[in-house]
C-alpha cells in the first residue's frame, strides 16, 4: 500500500518521547525519518530503562518509539559534522527538535539559521512551557507538566492527594499537536510554496487538553476542583460516572439515568433520585449506593442487564483479559517489527487506517549511526 | 495564512473526538461546517459538566465547537438530503461517529460520497474499530479507558482501578483523525483522489499505551503494578512520583536516586545501592524518601532542587496555575462571543503556527444558524 507522506523527508533532532512521537507518526504515514544523534550515547533515551527491561542492549521505551526510522551520528559542535548535517537539511521537508530554549542555537539549527539554507522548510519543535516567561529554562518532564497543570487534580478520588496519569500522556499529546502543525504547513507548502514555524510546548497542549474543565473553572467564579468521594472517573461529572468493583473485578458506567439504571438493577434506593440534577448535586451517596449495591453480583450478569438496555457500561479488563477477546484480536493492533542486528520485537502498529487497510511496517528502531555511512553516500554528504 | 485557508469540513460528527477535531481543522484556517439534525442539534449540546449551559447549550459543546458555523439538515428528508449532497460535491473533508450501517442507510455511506466527490476526504470515528464483534458497541471515553487497560495504570496500589478524569480517549481519537485527514489531503494534492480514514476510541487507548505495551510485549507479559504511594508510573524505577511534603506536594520526575539522596544530605541505605533495586524496591525507596521529604514544604525542596536542575515540580491546582506569571506568558486564554452576544472564555489552540498564537473569537453556532446563509452562497434554494 502506498502511503501518504511517501517522499516527504523528516530530519529529526528529538530526544525521549515527545518529538520522537511526533516523528514516529509521520514515519507511520510514510515518510522517511531521519534522527539525527550525538556520538557515543545517541538520544539518551535509549538508556532510558522501564521496568528494568533491556531489548537488545536498549530501553523498550528507545524500541516503541523509534521503529521505522533511520540513525545518523553527527555531533553538532563540530563544524565538519555541521555542515553535513546542513546538506542534508538542504534536502528536507520538515527539521524538529525538542530542545530547551537557546540549545538549538548552540547546535546551529535556530530556525533563521535553518531558513537560511533551506527557505521552504517546516521547522517544527516542543518546549517545555513556550518561549518566554519566568518558566522558560525548566526542563519540562511529563510528570511536572501534569504536576503543575492541574491534570493531578482531576483523577481518582476526593482526599487522596495528586494523582497523576500513569503514563507520559503529556509527552504524547504535545507530539500529536506537532505533527497536527507540521502535517497543516506541510499541505500549505504544496499549495503556496512557503515553509514555516510549528512552536507547541508541553504545558499549552496540558492546558488544551483540559479545556472543558479549565474552561469550566473560568465559568464557575474559579470554584476547586472537587473529585467524587469513591468512585471517581471525573470530577465535573455527576454519578452513575465510574468504575466500580463488582463480586469478581469492575464496572465501568458512564452516563445514564439513576432511577432507571435502579430498576435495572433492582436497587430500590436509586428510586429516590427522580432529578437529573441531583445525579451531580448528589452523586457522593449515589455512587456510594450503587458501589455497595454492584458488589453482590459478578460482572457478566450486570453487563447481562445493563447493555440489555443500551445503559453505557463495560467490563474493567487487564491486558491479558482484553487480548485474549475476539475484539481485540480481529485488530491486529500488534505487529513484529525487526532490527538491523536481527533482533525481533514485538510492539503497537499506527492506529490511523487509512482506504481499510492498517499502517504497518516491519522496520524497528536503528542502531546508534546505523545509516550515517549510506546517507552520506545517497546525499554525497562530505 | 492559517495553514488550512480555502478547506472546507463536513462535520455529522457528535459528542466529543469528532468535533474536537474538527475544532482543530478550524483554528488551523478551515472552514466547518456541523451538519445538524432541526431543532434538537448534535446530541453532545446536551452533554454537560456541573450542569452548566451557556445558552440552549452546554459549556462543553460551546468548548468542542467554536470557530465553527451549523448547518441543520433532515437527513431523513429527500429534499435536505440533496442540499447535503451538494455541499458534499463542494467540500474536502467529512466527519462523522456513526454506528456501522447507519450512513449506508442515510446514503452517505462512503461509495455514495466518493461518487459525487472523488476527491473528499471521508473521516469515520468509531468505538472499536469498524469489524469484529465489537463493532456495533457503543464507544463512550470511560469505557473505553476501562476495558482498554488504561485504568490500570493510575492511581495506587490498593485503589480501584482509576480513570483519567477527562476525555483521553476522546481527545486523542480525535488527533489521531486530523493527523489521518492532513496526510490523506497532503496526498490528494499528488494524486487528486480522496481517501477514507478510520480511527477508533480502542485503537487509540491502545496507541497512548504503546510505551507500556511494547514493555509488556517484550517482558514476558508482567502486568504493571503500581505503587503503595505517590504512584505515577507503572514501569519508572524510585523516586519518580509524588511526595508529600509539610505544606503541600512534591512532584519527583527522571532524576538518579543516588544523586536525589545526596542532595537531600542523605545517605544511601545499602540495601539501596544496586540500581537494580530502584526499581525492584521502589516501594520500600519511595517510603523511605517520604519520611524526610514531609519535614520540610515544599518550597524548601524547590530551592534544594531546583538549583541543580533536577526534575521537580510542585503541584497545582487551577487557582494557583491560572493566577500565575508563567501561566500568564503562555496568553493560553481567549473570550469567544456568541450571536447573543454571550461571552465565554475558554483555552486556544496549542500550536503556533510561524511565530504567531491562533486566536478566535467566534463562538459556537447555535443549531442552523448559518443554515439560511449557506444556502443562499452554494444556491441550494430555501430548506
Amino acid at each position: 500500500m502506498k502511503k501518504p507522506l511517501e517522499g516527504i523527508l523528516v530530519i529529526d533532532f528529538s530526544q525521549y518521547l515527545s518529538g520522537a512521537s511526533a516523528s514516529l507518526r509521520l514515519a507511520d504515514l510514510g515518510a522517511r525519518v531521519i534522527k539525527i544523534e550525538k556520538p557515543i550515547t545517541g538520544d539518551n533515551c535509549r538508556a532510558l530503562y522501564c521496568s528494568n527491561v533491556v531489548m537488545n542492549g536498549e530501553s523498550s521505551l528507545f524500541h516503541a518509539v523509534n521503529r521505522n526510522k533511520e540513525s545518523y551520528v553527527a555531533d553538532m559542535k563540530n563544524q565538519v559534522d555541521r555542515e553535513k548535517v546542513y546538506q542534508l537539511i538542504k534536502k528536507a521537508d520538515i527539521l524538529m527538535h525538542n530542545f530547551r530554549p537557546g540549545v538549538a542555537e548552540k547546535l546551529g539549527i535556530e530556525y533563521p539559521q535553518i531558513q537560511a539554507i533551506n527557505p521552504e522548510i517546516i521547522y517544527g519543535d516542543i518546549t517545555g512551557y513556550g518561549k518566554e516567561g519566568i518558566w522558560k529554562d525548566k526542563p519540562g518532564l511529563d510528570l511536572m507538566i501534569q504536576s503543575i497543570s492541574g491534570i493531578t487534580q482531576l483523577n481518582g478520588n476526593d482526599g487522596a492527594g495528586p494523582v497523576p496519569i500513569g503514563l507520559a500522556v503529556i509527552d504524547m499529546l504535545s507530539g500529536a499537536h506537532l505533527a497536527q502543525g507540521l502535517l497543516a504547513c506541510l499541505y500549505r507548502k504544496q499549495i503556496k510554496g512557503i515553509g514555516g514555524t510549528v512552536e507547541v510546548s508541553m504545558l499549552a497542549s496540558a492546558l488544551e487538553y483540559q479545556f472543558e474543565s479549565i474552561t469550566c473553572f473560568f465559568r464557575d467564579g474559579g470554584q476547586p476542583t472537587i473529585r467524587p468521594k469513591s468512585n471517581s472517573a471525573h470530577a465535573y461529572l455527576g454519578a452513575p460516572y465510574g468504575v466500580y468493583a463488582t463480586k469478581n473485578g469492575a464496572i465501568a458506567l458512564a452516563m445514564g439515568s439513576i432511577p432507571f439504571i435502579g430498576e435495572l438493577i433492582e436497587c430500590t434506593a436509586l428510586a429516590n433520585y427522580p432529578e437529573a440534577e441531583s445525579w451531580f448535586t448528589k452523586r457522593d451517596e449515589i455512587k456510594q449506593i450503587l458501589a455497595e449495591h454492584l458488589k453482590t453480583k459478578d460482572t457478566k450478569d450486570w453487563l447481562a442487564v445493563l447493555e440489555l438496555a443500551d445503559i453505557w457500561c463495560a467490563e474493567v479488563m487487564d491486558w491479558k483479559t482484553l487480548f485474549d477477546t475476539e475484539a481485540f484480536k480481529v485488530l491486529e493492533m500488534v505487529q513484529e517489527v525487526n532490527r538491523s542486528s536481527g533482533y525481533t520485537y514485538k510492539t503497537t502498529r499506527c492506529p490511523i487506517q487509512i482506504n481499510g487497510a492498517w499502517l504497518t511496517s516491519q522496520t524497528g528502531s536503528p542502531l546508534l549511526g546505523e545509516h550515517t555511512e549510506k546517507i552520506s553516500n545517497e546525499f554525497s554528504l562530505n | 495564512m492559517l495553514p488550512l485557508e480555502g478547506i472546507t469540513v463536513l462535520e455529522f460528527a457528535q459528542f466529543m473526538a469528532g468535533p474536537s477535531a474538527g475544532l482543530k481543522f478550524a483554528d488551523l484556517g478551515a472552514r466547518v461546517i456541523k451538519i445538524e439534525r432541526p431543532k434538537t442539534g448534535e446530541a453532545g449540546r446536551q452533554i454537560a459538566l456541573k450542569n452548566i449551559f451557556i445558552d440552549e447549550s452546554s459549556m462543553v459543546f460551546h468548548t468542542a465547537n467554536r470557530n465553527k458555523e451549523s448547518y441543520a439538515a433532515n437527513l431523513k428528508d429527500p429534499q435536505d438530503l440533496e442540499r447535503v449532497k451538494q455541499l458534499i460535491a463542494r467540500a474536502d473533508v467529512m466527519t462523522h461517529n456513526f454506528r456501522p450501517g447507519v450512513m449506508e442507510k442515510i446514503g452517505l455511506d462512503y461509495n455514495t460520497v466518493q461518487a459525487i466527490n472523488p476527491g473528499i476526504i471521508y473521516g469515520v470515528v468509531s468505538g472499536y474499530g469498524p469489524i469484529g464483534p465489537w463493532a456495533k458497541k457503543p464507544g463512550q471515553d470511560l469505557l473505553i479507558q476501562s476495558l482498554s487497560g488504561f485504568v490500570n495504570l493510575s492511581g495506587n496500589k490498593e485503589d480501584e482501578p482509576t480513570a483519567s478524569g477527562l476525555a483521553t480517549s476522546d481527545i486523542f481519537t480525535g488527533v489521531h483523525l486530523v493527523q489521518g485527514i492532513l496526510a490523506a489531503l497532503i496526498e490528494r494534492n499528488h494524486t487528486g483522489k480522496g481517501a477514507k480514514i478510520e480511527v477508533s476510541l480502542l485503537e487509540t487507548t491502545l496507541d497512548l499505551q504503546f510505551e507500556l505495551l511494547t514493555t509488556y510485549l517484550n517482558d514476558g507479559n508482567l502486568l504493571p503494578e503500581r505503587t503503595k504511594q505517590g504512584h505515577a508510573h507503572a514501569y519508572m524505577e524510585a523516586p519518580y512520583g509524588i511526595y508529600k511534603t509539610k505544606d503541600g506536594y512534591l512532584a519527583i520526575a527522571l532524576t538518579p536516586l543516588d544523586t536525589l539522596v545526596k542532595a537531600m544530605g542523605l545517605t544511601l541505605p545499602d540495601l539501596f545501592l544496586d540500581q537494580n533495586t530502584w526499581f525492584s524496591k521502589r516501594d520500600d525507596i519511595m517510603a523511605f524518601l517520604s519520611d524526610y521529604l514531609v519535614k520540610e514544604t515544599t518550597q524548601h525542596w524547590l530551592d534544594v532542587f531546583e538549583p541543580l536542575d533536577f526534575r521537580v515540580s510542585d503541584v497545582y491546582d487551577y487557582k494557583t496555575l491560572l493566577n500565575h506569571e508563567g501561566y500568564h506568558a503562555l496568553k493560553m486564554d481567549q473570550d469567544v462571543v456568541t450571536s447573543d452576544g454571550i461571552s465565554m472564555k475558554t483555552t486556544r489552540c496549542p500550536i503556533r503556527i510561524d511565530g504567531k498564537r491562533i486566536f478566535n473569537k467566534k463562538s459556537a453556532p447555535k443549531v442552523g444558524e448559518n443554515t439560511a446563509a449557506i444556502n443562499k452562497e452554494f444556491n441550494l434554494g430555501d430548506s
